[in-house]
Order: C-alpha cells, then sequence, then structure tokens
C-alpha cells in the first residue's frame, strides 16, 4: 500500500507535531474525521449508483419473494414461503436446475478443456495465429441477440446451413431437429455457447500462457521433460490461477444463462431448454406473478452466492483480489 | 484435441534439429486450427453470403455463392431510417453508460487505492460482492423502479443501471492500476500543495489512460450488447437498440431469410469494426484480469 494521505502517526506532519496536548489531540480528531469525509466523498457517486440501482433491488426482489404480487402497487398478500414451496415442486425450475448443471458440467468438461488446448497451440510461434486469435474470440464481441437468430437459422430444420452440410456429405439423418426437438435442443445449445464463448477462455489463457517465464520450461526441457510433462508440471500449475478464474466465470455465466436462449428458443421446446432466468423473465413479466418470479430470482442468487462463497473460500483463496476483470455476464 | 498437438512432439525435442522438429510438429496443428477456424467462420460467412441472395435463391442454392449478387438485401436496410436509429441509439445509449460508469469508478477506485479510511474494507468487499449479482435477479425490482421514476422510454433507464451493473468491475481494474502509480508521485504533488482531487485530476487519470481506454473498452462492449435490459425498458421502438432490432426484425420478416441475414451482417459490423480498432485495449483488460494474483 502506498498511500499518500494516511492520517496516523506515520506521515510527516504528524511527526513534527509537539507532543501530545489537548489541542493538539482535538486537532488531529478533527483531521481525521476531515480525512474519511474526503475519501468518502470520492465513494459518493459510486455508492448512490450501486445502492439504489443494485443493492435495492435486490434486497427489494427478497422481499418480495414472501408475497403473492401482480407487481402493481406495494405487495400485502403475504404467503410466507409458499413461493419457494411452490417452487421446488415445480418440475420446470426443477429441471432449470437440472439444466444448468448439465451445462455447467459440460462447459467444465469440454468447453474449458478445448480453449486451452487452442491457447496452447496459439502460444506457439506458428503462421497466422494472430488472425486465428482473433478469429476464435470475434464471437465474443457479438451480441447474444445476433449470435442467437443467427444460429437459429443455422439450425432452422430442414433448410438450415446445418442439415444442408449434413446432407452433402451424406449425413442428413443426423439432422433436423436441432432447437426443435427436446432430445437435442440443450445439445444444440451447448454447441452455439461454444462457439460464442470459448475463444473468451482461450484469450484468459494466452494471456496466463504467456506471463510464465519461458525460462521454466526451457529448464525442464534441458532436463529431459517430455512436452506433456512440460505441460502438465510446469505450464499447468503456473497457470492455475487463470484456470480457476475462467472456470468461475463459466459456472456464473451457466446459473444466469438467458438472452441466447431467450433469442433462440424462449425455454422452448415445452420448456426443455428453459434457464432460471428464463423462468424468472416468463412469470414476472409474461404471467404477472412478480412474487414468484422473485422467488426465482433469489433462488438465483442464493446458488451464486453460496458457490462464489464456496469456491472464494476453497478454491480461489488470495487469488481472487482484482482478478476477475472481465465483461459483465463474460463468459458462460 | 491434445494429443493431435502433443504425439509428434513427445519422441523429438532432444534428438531433432530443430527445424525438423518444428515443422514435424506444426503440420498437424495447422489441421487442428484450419478445422476449428473453418467451424468458426462458416457461420459468419455463410451470413454475408446469404445477405447477398434473394430468398428465392437461398432456398435454391443454400451453400454455393450468390448467382446473382443481389445487394438490396443489403442497401435496403442500409437505405432505411429504422436501422440507423438503432445505430444511433446503441451509441448514446453506450457512451453515456461508459462516462458514466467510468467516472463513477474512478473516483471510488482512487479513494480505495490511495486512501485509508474506516470502512474501506468493508466497501471495496461490498463491490466486489456486485461482480456475483446476476443482473436477471434485479431485473423485476429495477423494472418496477424503473417505472415509478418514469423513466421508461427513457435511455436513461438503460444507462443508469448498467452503469451501476458495470461498477464493480470497473472499480476493480481501475483499483488496480491506482495503486501501482508511485507515492512519491503524490507526495511530491502534495508538498507543492496539491489537493487529493488535483492530484487525481491533473496527474493520476492523465497517468491512467491506458486503464482507462481499457476499461471504457469493456463498457461500451457490455452496453452495446446488452439485451434484457433494453428488452424491459423500452416498450417502443424509439430507442431500441441494435440487439432488440435484431430480434424484432427476425420476427417481423420471419418467412425472407436472406433479407434477416443481411440484417444480422450489417448489425454485426460496428461491433467487429469497434473490436478491430480496440483490440489492444480489451485483450490487455483480459490479460491484466487473468495474470494477476
Amino acid at each position: 500500500m502506498t498511500s499518500t494521505y494516511l492520517p496516523d502517526k506515520r506521515t510527516g506532519p504528524d511527526i513534527e507535531l509537539p507532543p501530545p496536548a489537548v489541542g493538539a489531540a482535538r486537532g488531529r480528531t478533527r483531521r481525521r474525521l476531515l480525512h474519511w469525509v474526503t475519501a468518502m466523498g470520492f465513494q459518493v457517486p459510486a455508492l448512490v449508483l450501486f445502492i439504489g440501482l443494485v443493492l435495492l433491488p435486490m434486497l427489494f426482489a427478497l422481499y418480495a419473494a414472501f408475497f403473492r404480487w401482480g407487481g402493481f402497487g406495494m405487495p400485502s398478500d403475504y404467503v410466507g414461503v409458499d413461493n419457494f414451496t411452490r417452487l421446488f415442486d415445480d418440475p420446470v425450475f426443477l429441471g432449470d436446475l437440472w439444466r444448468c448443471l448439465v451445462l455447467v458440467v459440460l462447459s467444465l468438461a469440454l468447453q474449458l478443456p478445448f480453449a486451452l488446448a487452442m491457447a496452447v497451440l496459439l502460444n506457439q510461434r506458428i503462421r497466422g495465429r494472430a488472425v486465428y486469435r482473433m478469429l476464435f474470440f470475434a464471437p465474443y464481441i457479438l451480441s447474444e441477440a445476433i449470435t442467437g437468430v443467427l444460429f437459429s437459422m443455422i439450425f432452422a430444420p430442414d433448410d438450415g446451413l446445418a442439415d444442408h452440410v449434413l446432407g452433402s456429405v451424406g449425413l442428413g439423418g443426423l439432422g433436423g431437429t436441432w432447437f426443435a426437438d427436446p432430445s437435442t435442443v440443450m445439445a444444440t445449445l451447448f454447441l452455439v455457447m461454444m462457439w460464442k464463448y470459448f475463444g473468451f477462455h482461450m484469450m484468459l489463457y494466452l494471456a496466463g500462457l504467456q506471463s510464465i517465464p519461458a525460462e521454466l520450461t526451457e529448464a525442464a526441457l534441458i532436463d529431459g521433460a517430455s512436452a506433456w510433462q512440460r505441460f502438465r508440471n510446469v505450464t499447468l500449475p503456473l497457470l492455475a490461477p487463470t484456470l480457476r478464474i475462467s472456470a468461475f466465470l463459466s459456472v456464473i455465466g451457466s446459473i444466469q444463462l438467458f438472452d441466447l436462449v431467450w433469442v433462440i428458443t424462449q425455454g422452448g421446446p415445452d420448456h426443455h431448454s428453459e434457464t432460471m432466468a428464463v423462468t424468472m423473465f416468463q412469470f414476472g413479466f409474461k404471467r404477472y406473478q412478480v412474487g414468484y418470479a422473485s422467488a426465482v430470482s433469489v433462488v438465483m442468487f442464493g446458488i451464486s452466492l453460496v458457490f462464489a462463497l464456496a469456491y472464494q473460500r476453497f478454491v480461489l483463496r488470495r487469488d481472487l483480489e482484482g482478478a476477475t476483470t472481465t465483461m459483465r455476464g463474460g463468459g458462460k | 484435441m491434445t494429443l493431435t498437438q502433443k504425439a509428434p512432439a513427445r519422441t523429438a525435442p532432444t534428438r531433432t534439429a530443430p527445424g525438423r522438429r518444428q515443422r514435424g510438429r506444426t503440420l498437424p496443428v495447422h489441421v487442428v486450427l484450419v478445422i476449428v477456424g473453418a467451424v468458426m467462420a462458416v457461420p459468419l460467412l455463410y451470413a454475408v453470403l446469404s445477405g447477398f441472395k434473394s430468398t428465392d435463391q437461398l432456398s435454391r442454392n443454400p451453400i454455393g455463392l450468390p448467382d446473382p449478387w443481389v445487394t438490396s438485401n443489403y442497401t435496403g436496410i442500409l437505405g432505411s431510417g429504422s436501422f440507423w436509429q438503432l445505430v444511433g441509439s446503441s451509441a448514446l445509449i453506450a457512451i453515456g453508460t461508459t462516462v458514466l460508469v467510468v467516472a463513477a469508478s474512478a473516483l471510488a477506485a482512487f479513494s480505495f487505492a490511495r486512501f485509508a479510511f474506516r470502512g474501506r474494507e468493508f466497501l471495496f468487499t461490498l463491490f466486489t460482492m456486485g461482480l456475483m449479482f446476476p443482473f436477471a435477479v434485479a431485473a423485476l425490482p429495477l423494472f418496477l423502479l424503473l417505472r415509478s421514476l418514469g423513466l421508461l422510454d427513457n435511455p436513461l433507464g438503460v444507462i443508469l443501471p448498467q452503469a451501476a451493473f458495470g461498477l464493480p468491475m470497473t472499480i476493480i481494474i481501475l483499483r488496480g492500476f491506482f495503486r501501482e502509480i508511485p507515492g512519491e508521485l503524490e507526495e511530491a504533488a502534495t508538498l507543492d500543495g496539491c489537493s487529493p482531487f488535483g492530484f487525481f485530476w491533473r496527474i493520476l487519470l492523465p497517468m491512467a489512460r491506458p486503464a482507462l481506454g481499457t476499461v471504457s473498452v469493456l463498457a461500451v462492449i457490455a452496453s452495446w450488447n446488452n439485451f434484457l435490459l433494453p428488452l424491459l425498458v423500452f416498450t417502443d421502438s424509439t430507442w431500441w437498440t441494435i440487439p432488440i432490432g435484431v430480434q424484432q426484425f427476425q420476427g417481423q420478416y420471419s418467412a425472407e431469410y436472406a433479407k434477416v441475414f443481411a440484417y444480422l451482417v450489417l448489425a454485426m459490423v460496428p461491433a467487429l469494426a469497434f473490436y478491430s480498432v480496440a483490440e489492444r485495449q480489451l485483450v490487455g483488460g483480459l490479460a491484466a484480469g487473468a495474470t494477476k494474483g
């Protein structure tokens, strides 16, 4: 810490002060207060925004979750935990939880390892790597709405690009349903998520890889370590902080997934691609069961929070500080 | 994936000359990259080409090059005012959000990085917790709040919440950068009679220009692509942003595939153009995040 406006004894002016007299002590108190007011003054704009538009709405959602409420006037019909018990009896919501778990597992087991493999490939001096890097990352820049519309057309049954391509290589039998069939919708959705988000994780890994000093892998090379051994025992442990951050962002993103699903399927067919956020939206903005929708929000927040705290406690330990610098909703 | 890349190298390192090793190793790597690159690029190229076809032609000739090249899809959209209106409101909202979130965050980050004061750790934890608050959780009450403030169908109704939700990340990045600026500089400025705000405004901010660039780029992209908030706030089309416009356009012209593809492509152009200009800041921001700690 290189704070200069420290109020305590260590800074310049205080050292020159005469031995403490009553007046001096009072002066110091006043100066401390002034110091505190100055420091807090800089916080005011951010605090006003954050409290007014983030914290209070969150707390209000928590409050509203205990009412039966249509969203007009103040909630008055207190129902206790009814919304929550109803929630955990609702097959759609239980399905949301299951689908969330599926996406988390698929992301961790397929998307992130794939991103890591690509990062390792593109970390070598190889022709065209700048182009590949840009190409792999580009989908991350596109909005979910654009991506969603694009892929809903590419995976259109029978006359989308995907079916034409499969048909032309003689695999026509494989296509046809994509987003339209309950049994294939989640897999197709995951393909789209992978297309859109793996480049983001790859970029994180590339940045991490580039911060690993070349001397370390070279030393291992001289010691006769194979490529796999160098990767497994030198690169991977040094990349661990980056991997942990990326896994964290990926899980949080899966829990909160909304845009892509809403644009492509609106949760269909028959709720088979619905996520918690989509359920919340359906009840809150389409059916005006705001209390119930708030309960969905609260559970979603609870899951994010428990996960984040547990992760921070057991996995991230100290390397979270200053490290989660990505775009909001990054890396789903 | 990893296997294709590693297998040839496993026996190589100690025995072969560097040149041969490189070549033997890069061929499978290139094959993999070309395949993945194709999967990434084909959806985008397909959209561009399909935009140059008529919908009739698209159903007859889905994969090949357009014949003839039809430009009316693109020119029709570019000639209509509604597309430019979307671009305009997306830009206005992105700029408003960015200015607000960067200004408020820079002040707060300065205080976090350079002052020791009671409650600092608590406040900072509060902001970092904000990283975990899914926007979807606050969406309902936020909507009700904006409605009661009369901010629906008003760009401020999107700008203010976006800025508020962007604060945690922006503050964390800027705080990191501000802490790295040497304390001697600040002492010198203070001795020369510079107030804390004077130091912040005249010395710290100009020095932190790269960091400000990074967070601004991140904020612009997040705002540009935001979907849920404008979807809630803008009930009529006056202030629709590009993501909303795209979704509406598809709904409206669902039978005219070629038109929708052209629309998608044009909607992608600003984001991709911005990316190519601001790649350095963007990737720098990700790098700063990924490697710290």
